[in-house]
């Protein structure tokens, strides 16, 4: 009874939450309410026992991908009201594709009972926690996938500071090249002045 | 009794919601990258819950790298973003047809 309570507050806030991410007329709440979106997905996440998931639904895009969407909205100076402007003249046309595609969808669910059904089987009760079984599989069978992972979330790394470095005009840095090229030989000399007299630099 | 034809409906409602904002938020690329996150959060939703109807968990780990790319997606749009205001001093996508070369 508190499960199916659960889901429906979860759900209800979700799909709430979300028309209000993309309704909203200030950008950063937009941001908040994707925030309270990510937040209650990861309690419909925990219903079903996927507790890895909804952890890491909470910390990636809460503790990471919000905030640097935040960091931008507000970084940036934008003029929202120029942006909003064709917002009333896409309304009639995006809500009908919505609807043509929400129609779809549904349709595809109910007639795929009529199909050949899934082996449906009520979620087993596992021995081990979800967390363990995750990473047993994720660092044997997906090894590579998760590796590759890895490097995805690396080139991605470099590329936004590649894209957003700005190397300004005015600071001197040291050439490096110039530095290595440089050897004792062509910098220093060795004098031996006779008794009286200075040396000639 | 909360079955998987709930979550699938959760799914595709978040799904048309992110679609809807691509449409109607067409010059606000901010709002265009959120709309893509509440895509990728719906299809997240649905491996999740395909892998506890299965029970197989092969569909968490997918959303995990769903996750990632997302992720990625994210920073490199930001960054993109980022350097088109530079240019510009402004975020609509309507001038990007301007930028030839």
């Amino acid at each position: 009874m508190i499960a199916i309570l659960a889901f429906y507050l979860f759900a209800t806030l979700t799909i709430a939450s979300a028309l209000a991410v993309i309704f909203s007329r200030n950008p950063v709440h937009s941001v908040l309410w994707l925030i309270l979106a990510f937040f209650n997905a990861a309690g419909l996440m925990l219903l079903v026992g996927a507790e890895f998931i909804a952890m890491l639904l909470v910390i990636v895009y809460v503790g990471a991908v919000a905030v640097l969407f935040l960091f931008v909205v507000m970084m940036l100076d934008i003029d929202f009201a120029v942006l909003r402007r064709g917002f009333t003249k896409n309304l009639p046309f995006g809500i009908l594709i919505a609807l043509v595609l929400l129609g779809e969808v549904i349709v595809a669910v109910s007639v795929s009972k009529l199909g050949p059904t899934l082996s449906g089987q009520s979620i087993p009760a596992v021995a081990t926690p979800n967390i363990v079984a995750l990473g047993q599989l994720l660092y044997s069978r997906y090894l590579f996938a998760f590796e590759l992972a890895g490097l995805i979330l690396l080139v991605a790394m470099v590329g936004a500071i590649v894209l957003t470095h700005r190397s300004r005009g005015d600071t001197r840095t040291p050439k490096a090249s110039r530095q290595l090229r440089r050897r004792p030989e062509d910098s220093t000399r060795l004098a031996q002045p006779a008794v009286g007299e200075g040396v000639k630099l | 009794m909360i079955g998987l034809a709930h979550y699938l409906t959760v799914a595709a409602i978040l799904f048309t919601t992110g679609v809807l904002g691509i449409f109607i938020n067409r010059r606000n690329v901010i709002l265009m990258l959120m709309a893509i996150e509440l895509i990728l959060l719906a299809v997240n939703i649905n491996l999740v819950a395909f892998s506890a109807y299965l029970g197989d968990l092969t569909g968490q780990i997918l959303a995990m790298f769903v996750l990632t790319v997302a992720a990625a997606e994210a920073a490199i749009g930001l960054a993109i973003l980022v350097i088109f205001f530079r240019r510009r001093g402004s975020i609509a996508v309507d001038d990007v047809n301007r930028m030839r070369g």
